[in-house]
């Protein structure tokens, strides 16, 4: 079974030389670690950067400078600053090549939740529904069972919409699945000593397991 | 030359009044018009309808103004750091509207580009297209979102001139410039006031015309919200 680390270092290796890639909050974050080595990739920021540097040297922190998680950050050379239309325009143009978030429910048709449970939590969607929305290429770093042991990749989500039929690839703890256009989730890689029994056990939409599945190599 | 010079915050809100619906930039507590939302602290003007990505922190930025009440109605996109404002919403006593960060920024867009709607595909087949016109493109279906309508927006900059030009900086920029087009009235506190004229024009990032008042604000706080850093040794890439 992947720890959070694992999940975001095997969705690191989805990211190709020259992308423009938008990372969520809390897994997805820790994905920028594991980028490649020798390849160029900029982190577009949703409140308004481009080249997304590391963290500042301490006593460097400047409070004009964030990222959207509201965490102080830096710029690196070449980077730029616009507005928040701007920002979501480039996002909604497809500008971005690639969009990596968190989410609470996917189903086997590629609907998504991770904004809301009723009567609980009402943080809200920030750029969320924007970057689903308009993303052509979207990875959801997720978990697949939750503590009780329930799938969270459903037939259909019990939680309110994120988005409609965007996501296409799936990486948890368990397993790398795919959405097929058809509807359904095809199991492509599992993680080192999951059995795809337990993985069938783990999810509550249809799986499509289809001749060898290969364990995940993060190398 | 016009000139736009307010003597101070209390001047700047001094015909905000009741109900109004005010525009507040910043993203999180990076770049919100802190002099101008403790001046409508001061004011203790009531049910107001605040348009602003977020909503503060319990004890700074527009969390101020959700303590003493003073906010009807918040239209946001991420309210997650504020307990009261939670408290407020879950009890019924507050107001919400979420809408997602980028109709927010779009729909201030359109206001300042004299557009009365946009179309997004942000919600659809959401709770938030529920009532709305769906319109599709080649294919794709977007909802019809409205320009917003706002009485005042108040907005931060770092440098500004007499004459409103404002130029901003870093990632405090974000819904400033937007905002700044969107407001019947438009306020913009500033780090540095100078006489028209010493700012290049080829680096306003937003032309006086959209600005009516402006003045130099005084004892910022910029307070960071997540501080995070690395170590010297560390020579991780990010």
């Amino acid at each position: 079974m992947f720890s959070k680390e694992e999940i975001a270092q095997r969705i690191a290796k989805e990211i190709k030389d020259g992308y423009y890639v938008n990372l969520g909050i809390g897994i997805p974050t820790l994905v920028a670690n594991y980028i490649p080595k020798g390849i160029n990739v900029v982190l577009q920021s949703e409140n308004g950067l481009l080249g997304m540097g590391p963290f500042p040297f301490e006593g460097e922190e400047d409070a004009d400078l964030i990222n959207a998680g509201k965490q102080t950050i830096t710029t690196l050379p070449g980077s730029s600053i616009f507005d928040s239309a701007m920002s979501f325009g480039m996002i909604r143009s497809q500008k971005v090549d690639l969009t990596i978030l968190g989410a609470m429910e996917v189903s086997e048709n590629g609907d998504i939740a991770n904004w809301k449970i009723p009567g609980k939590m009402v943080k809200g969607m920030g750029g969320a529904m924007d970057l689903v929305a308009s993303a052509k290429n979207i990875i959801v770093a997720m978990q697949h069972i939750n503590k009780a042991g329930e799938s969270k990749l459903l037939p259909k989500c019990t939680l309110p919409l994120t988005g409609v039929k965007c996501i296409k690839k799936i990486v948890t703890e368990l397993a790398v699945l795919d959405v097929l256009p058809e509807g359904g989730f095809k199991l492509l890689e599992r993680a080192p000593g999951v059995s795809i029994e337990f993985i069938q056990k783990s999810t509550a939409g249809r799986l499509v397991v289809e001749g060898e599945i290969p364990e995940m190599r993060l190398d | 030359m016009i000139n736009k010079v307010v003597s101070g915050a209390e001047e700047a809100i001094k015909d905000i009044s009741d109900g109004a619906t005010i525009m507040l930039g910043g993203f999180g507590l990076c770049g919100i018009p802190e002099n101008c939302i403790n001046a409508l602290v001061t004011k203790q003007v009531k049910n107001l309808t605040c348009i602003s990505n977020n909503a503060g922190v319990d004890d700074f930025g527009i969390g101020l103004m959700l303590k003493q009440r003073q906010v009807k109605k918040m239209i946001s996109s991420y309210v997650g750091e504020n307990a009261e404002f939670e408290r407020q919403l879950l009890s019924g006593e507050l107001e919400v509207d979420l809408i997602p960060q980028g109709t927010l920024a779009t729909r201030c867009l359109a206001a300042g580009y004299g557009m009365p709607a946009i179309f997004t595909p942000a919600g659809v087949g959401t709770e938030v297209a529920e009532g709305k016109e769906v319109r599709n493109f080649n294919g794709k279906d977007y909802l019809m979102e409205y320009a917003f309508d706002a009485d005042f927006a108040i907005v931060k900059a770092w440098k500004g001139d007499t004459a409103g030009n404002l130029i901003f900086r870093s990632t405090s920029r974000n819904f400033n410039p937007v905002m700044a087009m969107a407001g019947k009235i438009t306020i913009a506190e500033v780090e540095e006031l100078v006489v028209a004229g010493e700012l290049d024009p080829d680096y306003i990032h937003t032309p006086g015309i959209y600005v009516h008042r402006i003045f130099q604000g005084k004892d910022y706080e910029k307070r960071i919200e997540q501080r995070t850093v690395r170590k010297r040794s560390d020579d991780s890439e990010i």
